[in-house]
This record gives structure tokens, sequence and C-alpha cells, in this order.
């Protein structure tokens, strides 16, 4: 891109995952699941489903719910500090 | 055969309509040519928030996905839910790296990851490496969807290869005339398909087997009479390390397989993405439950079909039958549906098996056409010779999965599905790394890339297969037989096993950023870095992002490098 210096600002630009308050989120759902001994156990049971599973079912809601937010402050901030 | 009989007919009814819809597809969103990379192989880089789901979610979850983690569970329990973290944690990666991968690659042009290290990095070997790496990585892939096909074909009692010979015919011919419209098409039908079939089933076939409760009793009733201390419906305490570094692991692998960049690069702006990783994983959700099938089948005392074989450990002692555990699944729906919804069933995972076998022959397809095809063998390809090119090779590549299924053992596939997992994560310093940092040095990579391959090699070379009988455990093969390796065997005095993948991408590491540091002391010239920081962050609308002339030289910005 030889015709386009960097310091132009550029048209369309989307930093929501660079520098954004709520981009720790996108961790929450990994430390979530990533010591199996925080979960690995049977009791409490959900409908007969033993802990281990239904926990590690219950993270992806919550990993939607993260990811989405990180979506939607995403775009607040961006047209927020378009000129 | 006669009890098959409306199987197979809903079967081959459904199966008959996507072909159809595989050929209509290149009509869909009909460009004005066809004869150009970008609309073959991608789809003329447009598709919207749900195509891009469904695509994406026909890709990443394969009918080997649906066979083989069901299995996992029937034979070993909880370590094969490992499955679901691994999804969890796939997303926000996406969400984080892919992004910026997309941004780049729509200010640059590229088409496969490996145009984007040769910019970036300025360096036609490392991309050389990156490409090599992921078509190797991504044949046995393909391969192991024909397995899926297999395991339905032999529920129904049907034998011999003429089907899956046809099954792949089709596939060919119409992926040949589509391109990447085709998969993406199918893929309503398939997860529509999929979605009844897996919402039914986890709610009628636990109400007849008596409750969630009562199947997870069943589980626990076989494994505590299992002699093996590895499985259970819970971890054993030796295996949780494998857990968790096996999701991890896996998750990082997923994101650098070419076709999953494929799709991502197939979407038309960064917010499509984004609502994507929001919305994908529904599919994780379907995938957990799905797992739990392995347990109905326990409590339903579904039996794998006999391979033929007899399981002879090393030391010659017979062990018994040997099963095809992909076949459990398959023989459940067989048991608990009503015929006609048992071929849907079938017909869902087939058709599963079409999906990615057709994105995933279109990225190795790119991958060839891009990086060898236009690097080394014909440098002034015309946009209709690059199409050309990658028709051609998707049709050798899918015909390579072919023979590989028929003439050697479907366990060499599933081997090299292992080894895949494996080197591919050998390209996450270049590919995942490099889009957030031009600190290594090109003659790094390629050396902690070479480091990284022959540890996994040797690593998963170093994993036996094991038996746990009632006389103790015996060794069935030396070698290949998983990725759990134990940290025993460097010395430690642990049982704790860990991820091959995950020990051989930190030597990668460790020698990368050690040969940076070398070639930077020695003033070994490094490669020029076409792309600049706010290439990553550009969306659909920023005038610099369109889709570059392909058979222009990828541009090189002529400036002294910067450290």
């Amino acid at each position: 891109m030889t015709d386009v210096p960097d310091d132009v600002p550029a048209g369309r630009r989307d930093r929501s995952t660079t520098g954004l308050p709520t981009g720790w989120l996108l961790l929450l759902p990994l430390l979530l699941v990533v010591y199996p001994p925080l979960y690995n156990r049977t009791d409490p049971e959900l409908f007969g489903i033993p802990f281990f599973y239904w926990y590690q079912l219950a993270v992806i809601p919550v990993s939607v719910v993260c990811t989405t937010v990180v979506y939607f402050t995403g775009r607040r901030t961006r047209r927020g500090s378009t000129r | 055969m006669s009890e098959h009989g409306v199987e197979i007919a809903v079967f081959v009814a459904l199966f008959v309509l996507v072909s159809g819809l595989g050929f209509f597809a290149a009509r869909w969103r009909r460009p004005s040519t066809m004869e150009h990379l970008d609309e073959w192989g991608l789809g003329g880089r447009s598709f919207g928030s749900w195509i891009t789901w469904f695509l994406i979610g026909g890709d990443l979850y394969t009918a080997y996905t649906f066979v083989a983690v069901p299995a996992l569970l029937f034979g070993a329990g909880a370590a094969g839910f490992f499955a679901v973290p691994y999804t969890i944690v796939v997303y926000p990666i996406v969400f984080y790296v892919l992004l910026r991968l997309w941004s780049v690659s729509h200010v640059h042009g590229f088409v496969t990851p490996a145009d984007f290290v040769r910019a970036r990095f300025g360096s036609p070997t490392l991309a050389l490496v990156v490409a090599v790496t992921g078509i190797v990585a991504t044949m046995p892939y393909i391969a192991l969807q024909l397995v899926g096909i297999e395991a339905v074909l032999k529920t129904v009692g049907v034998r011999g290869h003429v089907p899956i010979v046809v099954a792949f015919a089709i596939l060919a011919a119409y992926t040949y005339n589509s391109g990447l419209r085709a998969p993406a098409l199918i893929a309503f039908v398939k997860d529509a398909l999929i979605y009844v079939v897996i919402i039914a089933a986890v709610i009628y076939i636990p109400a007849k087997l008596g409750g969630w409760g009562a199947v997870f009793d069943a589980a626990d009733a076989k494994f505590a009479k299992s002699p093996n201390p590895g499985d259970g419906t819970l971890l054993p305490g030796a295996g949780q390390v494998q857990y968790a570094t096996l999701a991890f692991g896996s998750a990082l692998a997923l994101f650098l397989y070419p076709h999953s960049v494929t799709g991502v690069l197939a979407s038309k702006d960064r917010g499509t993405i984004k609502r994507n990783m929001a919305a994908l994983p529904a599919y994780s959700l379907l995938l957990g439950l799905l797992a739990l099938l392995g347990y109905m089948a326990i409590a339903a005392g579904t039996k794998p079909l006999p391979t033929g074989d007899t399981l002879v450990a090393t030391d010659g002692t017979v062990i018994g039958p040997k099963t095809d555990g992909n076949t459990v699944i398959p023989l459940l729906f067989d048991q608990m549906f009503p015929h006609w919804f048992a071929g849907v069933a079938f017909a869902a995972v087939a058709i599963g098996a079409l999906v990615p076998a057709a994105i995933m022959s279109i990225a190795a397809a790119n991958l060839w056409t891009r990086n060898v095809y236009r690097e080394y063998l014909n440098k002034d390809a015309t946009p209709a010779q690059e199409a050309r090119s990658s028709k051609i090779a998707s049709l050798v590549v899918k015909l390579g999965a072919l023979v590989a299924i028929l003439a050697l053992d479907p366990q060499f596939s599933i081997d090299l599905q292992l080894i895949g997992g494996v080197i591919i994560l050998q390209t996450l310093p270049a590919v995942g790394l490099g889009l957030f940092t031009r600190w290594f040095h090109r003659g790094g990579l390629v050396a902690g890339w070479a480091a990284g391959m022959a540890a996994g090699w040797w690593l998963l070379w170093n994993v036996p297969q094991t038996a746990v009988t009632a006389a103790g455990p015996k060794i069935l093969r030396e070698h290949f037989g998983g990725s759990a390796f134990k940290l025993s065997e460097l010395g430690f005095d642990t049982t704790v096993t860990v991820y091959a993948g995950f020990l051989a991408v930190l030597v990668n590491l460790v020698v990368a950023v050690l040969v940076t540091l070398a070639l930077r002391a020695a003033g070994v010239a490094d490669g020029r870095d076409a792309t600049s920081g706010p290439d990553y962050d550009a969306d659909a609308g920023d005038p610099r992002v369109h889709d570059l002339d392909l058979h222009a030289p990828v541009t090189v910005r002529e400036e002294p490098v910067q450290y």
C-alpha cells in the first residue's frame, strides 16, 4: 500500500478489540474452564446430570454474554469516536 | 436388509436433494464470473452474518466430530468431554485474532494465512512452510469425513466402497462447479437436520431410558466395572492437565486450520465475524449435548459393530474382537428412533461430512494455488488460471483423501489427523503471534517451526496405545497411540499426561525466540513488512479495504526495516 501513508486518518477503523475497557471479558470463559479441579466433581447434580457436565455447559452462555458485551461496547466506542 | 429399507430411502432422498442444491449454488448470488479465485474460493467475500454462521458452523463441527466425540465418551468417559471447553475457549480467541487477520487480508488481498506470512515477514520460504503445513494437516481431516459416512453405511448394512465413491464424486463435481458457494448453501440444510436430530435425541432418548440420572448411573456402572483407572464419569487426577491442555491446544489449532480461515475471510465485514463469535457457541451447546449421547448408548446397551479383526497386544496376548467405536452413535439412532427418523439422522451425519470436506478441499487448493503454484510455478498467473489451478487442486486433494480411506487402513487417517492437529499448531508463532507482533525474525520462525515439528513427531511417536485388561495394562501399539504424553517419559516423577501439541508448540516458541535473538545479534538481514499497524483494524468501508488485483505482486513498502 505505497499510495496510502500510515498517518492518513483511515476511513473506517474498528478498535473494538484493541484497548477496550471490556476486552478482558474475553478472558473470563477461558479462566472458567482452564483449571479442571475447579469443576471435576459430581455434586451438586442438576436433573441427574453431574456438576462436571452441567457446569461446563453453563459456561457456554456465559461466554456468549462476554463476546456480546464486547461487541456492543465496541460499536458504541466506534460511533462515539468517529469524526 | 428390509428393516433398513425406510432408512436408506430417506437417506438417499435427502442426499439427492442436497446434491441438487450444490449444483444450483453456482447460480446463487450469481457472480459476474466464476473464473476468479475470489469468487470460486471465497464466495466473492460477500457473506453476511447468517450465511457465515452456517458456513463456519458447518465447517468446524464436522461429521467426524458428531461420530467420534460421543464415541470417546462411550469408551473413556469424562476425558471425551474436552470438546466442550475446547469450543468455549475457541471463540474469544477467534474474536481477538481472526478479526485482525480479516482486516489485514482485506487491505492487502490475502486469500490464505500463508499470503499474510509472506507479506508480514517478507519471506516466501516461511510462507511455503506455512502453506505445506496447512495442506498436509488438512488432507487427513478430509479423509476422516469419509469415516463418518462409512460408520453410517455400516450401520444400515451397506457394504463395499461403491456408495462412498459415488458420494465423493458428487461432492467433487459440485465443489468444482460452484466453489465455496456450494458448502455455504448446503450448510443450511445440514445444520437444520443436525439441530432437529440432536434436539430430538436429547429429549426423546433419555426419557426412554429413564431420565438423565439413569443414563449417568449406567455410565458409572460401566466404568466401575472396567479395570482401566483412566476412565470414569469424572476425570482421573492424572488426566486433568491433559484435559485442559488438549482443550486449549485444540482451540489454538482450530483457527490455524486453513479451512477456518477461509470461512472467516469470506465474511463481508468485521461486524459479521463479531456477531458470529457471539452466536456460534449455540453449536457448542449442541456439541455438549451430543457428546452425552455416548452415555445414552451405554445406558441403552448399544454394542459397537465388530471390524472382523482381533485385538492382539504386542506381547501376543489376545484381548478380544476389535470393534468400530464410530458405529456407536448410528447404532443408537437405529435402535431408539423410528426408521424414517433414523434415516434423517443418518443423512444429517453424511451431509455433515460433505460441507467441511468441501470447505477443507477449497482451503487446501487455495494454499496450493497462491503459495506454491503462483509463487514457484507460474509467477504471471491470471485470475482465470488461478481459479482453474485451485479447482483442479481441490479435485486432487479429494481424490487423495478417498484413496487414503479405501486403499489404506482408516486407522492411518486417524493417526494422521492426530498428527495434523499437532503440526498445524506449529504455525502459531508465524500466523497467530505474527498478527500482533513483528518482533520475530523470519529465520527464527522457520527454526522454531522445524524444532516444533521435530518435537511433535517425537512426542507422538512415544505415545503407546494401551488396553487395560483384568491382567493389567497391555500395549496394543507402540507408537502414535494418542496425544496424551506421559511426563514421566521426560524423567519427571509423575503420572500426569500433557497434550503433545502443547509441549511441541512450547519448544517451537523457545527456539523461535532464541534464534531471533541470535540472528539479531549477528546482524542477519530480516525481511520487509508490507503491512502497517492501521491495516489490522480496518473495516469494510475503509478506502483501503478492497480486493487487491490478484495478479499484482504483493506490495512491499520501500522503507528501512525498523525493530
